[in-house]
């Protein structure tokens, strides 16, 4: 098997705070091949974005990677020193925020902020890197780009903005980009044009997504596999398709349904009750046991690790682990 | 027919944005005005819900703000159950205020966080002289209880709740004041899903137990598609399409809406492919002349270009585009 060009095992990530210490990632391992678009969802404070943070060492102090280990092709890259994480960090692994005002720096133009990003990765003129430029926002669909590039950010509408820093995230040419919720501040008609910007560009450059939202819509039309996090826990992983229509874990298969669709016929929409534990009060056990439908009293006592299923699904749940299966 | 509970005719609001005069007179510069909503036209039948689509910048929730009598209409009339409002006189506004009530977005904002949730609820009780004494906090612990909260839950503060409880809190003090009508300003855009199901679920079931008619105002077709009987959908301040809720889905007539709905990601992994849509909503100060969609309209022919459509009856209700009644 070929190795991933992303693998993260076992990562735990703590915020040390006058109350104890919270543990806001708790033991979530997946793996990403090349090319692959991965989805990973969650209600907010499940974890996506800390996860996203842990993966290009971004996370602010005091909070810390207490565990686990991130592989990027093969080298370790969760302990390395700040100078050559910052080398990784732009060059091999993009960055796409939620916000395309505050990622952006007003005080520059557009021009100054990509060619900036290209010469300290790649070692070519600055001539060179203008062009490079020009083409890439001619790229991402930027209209008359070689004119538009020495505007301020602040000349952008929003979607054009969030072009530009998909342009930003991809000049040094990276094997993985992080999206974290890149189109949750953009309306709807526009959010799909920077969805397929996104996906065409990728896929064109052979290189990895990990896309962070809350929008099941949009996973169900970009991710290849769709990841679940509930509580910093990894609740499912598997193929999108299988994973949106045959929800394996009670959350899943809640949350799936409490989302309205344009094609549904009934009333009223499947509601999970309760809301997701805060940090400091996760429960001993599966930590949706509260809120779960199909409860049992291992459920309330043991935690449950993810269990393969062997057809590329990892579901963390007692009623997918064998045993239970067999006493029925 | 069913009755008509509020009629809105020709409702327009203008909001001046000039510069101030020193600098109108340095630099010569003209007043500018910005038209948020231009002769909008609609009625709302008694126990019903009504809702208003549109992207950011559409004009939604200025309509709603004038009809709740926060904002005073520049021209145009509101009828509420056959009562013109009359925004100079402040005894009939008071009177009719009691009747509509609003819930807002923002849960964090709404609520003010150094009361207790027992007077925020009480706060119409009192204001309107609906009830004295001891009979004012046993009806707050009645409306907790309607909306799924406890009755100890009067003496805590707003933070001490998560975002979908106070929600639900913003929902029982908007029913404390016994209104007939109450405008959702985009009730569940600011929560999860599961939650967004916990609350949607919740306003049907207030709506058939009080009989309560709602104004939706919303960016989410398919939260709208759930919960409403008849629709709107505005572009740049105009109403471009009124239809019965179902139809809208099944036959959109106006090419704007037929562009939101390819814009929705499909859930159902139908292979649906999506619409590319062009461009986005153009600065409001200076609208295109004619049809304010026709640069984005993949019908448009001169005549949008130059004048205005009027809304023309269709199946489930109207739509403004000269297309449709267009031969061919």
């Amino acid at each position: 098997m070929a190795e991933p060009l992303l693998s993260v095992r076992d990562l735990i990530v703590e915020f040390p705070t006058r109350r104890g210490t919270l543990r806001a990632i708790d033991r979530v391992s997946f793996d990403l091949k090349e090319g692959e678009v991965l989805g990973m969802v969650g209600e907010s404070g499940a974890g996506k974005s800390i996860t996203g943070a842990a993966i290009i060492g971004l996370i602010e102090p005091p909070g810390r990677i207490a565990g686990g280990e991130i592989w990027l092709r093969g080298e370790r890259i969760d302990n390395l020193p700040m100078e050559k994480l910052r080398r990784i960090r732009g060059k091999r692994i993009g960055m796409v925020f939620q916000d395309p005002l505050t990622s952006l720096n007003p005080l520059y133009t557009v021009a100054d902020q990509l060619i900036e990003t290209i010469r300290t990765h790649l070692p070519i003129s600055e001539k060179e890197a203008r062009q490079r430029a020009v083409a890439l926002l001619d790229r991402v669909g930027i209209p008359a780009a070689a004119r538009r590039i020495d505007d301020y950010p602040h000349h952008f509408s929003g979607g054009m903005r969030q072009r530009v820093v998909i342009a930003l995230a991809l000049c040094a040419e990276p094997e993985l980009v992080i999206a974290d919720e890149p189109t949750t501040a953009l309306d709807v008609s526009v959010q799909a044009q920077i969805i397929d910007v996104l996906k065409e560009i990728c896929a064109e450059r052979g290189a990895a997504v990990m896309l962070i939202t809350h929008d099941m819509g949009v996973i169900a039309e970009t991710a290849d596999r769709v990841a679940v996090l509930y509580a910093g826990r990894l609740a499912e992983i598997g193929p999108v398709r299988d994973v949106i229509k045959q929800a394996e874990h009670p959350y899943t298969a809640g949350l799936m349904g409490s989302i309205p669709t344009l094609t549904q016929t009934s009333d009223r929409l499947v509601q999970i009750p309760g809301s997701m534990p805060r940090l400091n009060a996760i429960p001993q056990g599966c930590a949706f046991n509260p809120r779960c439908t199909r409860v049992f009293n291992r459920c309330r006592v043991e935690r449950p690790d993810p269990i393969d299923r062997g057809d590329g699904r990892q579901v963390a749940c007692w009623l997918h682990d064998p045993a239970e299966v067999r006493n029925g | 027919m069913a009755d008509t509970l509020l009629q809105v005719q020709g409702l327009t609001r203008r909001f001046d944005v000039s510069k101030p005069w020193l600098n109108r007179v340095l630099e010569r510069s003209e007043r500018q005005f910005l038209t948020a909503t231009a002769d909008v036209s609609f009625d709302i039948r008694r126990g019903e819900t009504f809702a208003l689509v549109g992207e950011s910048g559409s004009g939604k929730s200025t309509i709603a703000k004038m009809i709740v009598g926060l904002l005073e209409p520049s021209a145009g009339k509101i009828v509420f159950d056959g009562q013109q409002m009359d925004f100079q006189s402040g005894a009939a506004m008071r009177a009719l205020r009691r009747r509509f009530q609003m819930i807002f977005q923002d849960p964090f904002a709404s609520l003010n966080p150094r009361w207790h949730v027992g007077d925020i609820i009480a706060e119409p009780i009192r204001t309107f002289g609906l009830m004295r004494g001891a009979a004012v906090m046993k009806e707050v612990a009645r409306l907790l209880d309607v909306v799924g909260l406890s009755a100890t839950d009067a003496a805590k503060f707003p933070h001490e709740f998560s975002g979908g409880q106070r929600q639900r809190i913003a929902i029982a003090r908007a029913l404390s004041s016994r209104p007939e009508f109450i405008v959702c300003d985009e009730p569940t855009s600011a929560l999860d899903v599961s939650v967004q199901a916990q609350i949607l679920n919740l306003m049907r079931d207030l709506q058939d137990e009080f009989g309560l008619t709602y104004l939706l105002i919303s960016h989410d077709l398919s939260v709208v598609r759930h919960m409403s009987n008849r629709i709107g959908v505005l572009y740049l301040g105009r109403l471009v399409e009124v239809a019965d809720g179902k139809k809208l889905f099944t036959e959109p007539q106006h090419p704007y809406s037929r562009m939101l709905l390819d814009a929705v990601p499909d859930l159902e992994l139908s292979g649906r492919r999506r619409r590319q849509v062009e461009g986005e909503i153009p600065n409001p100060i200076s609208p295109p002349p004619g049809c304010a969609f026709h640069p984005r309209c993949p019908l448009a022919f001169d005549r949008c270009k130059l004048e205005l459509p009027q809304p023309m009856p269709t199946p489930g209700g109207n739509a403004a585009c000269f297309a449709l009644g267009k031969p061919g």
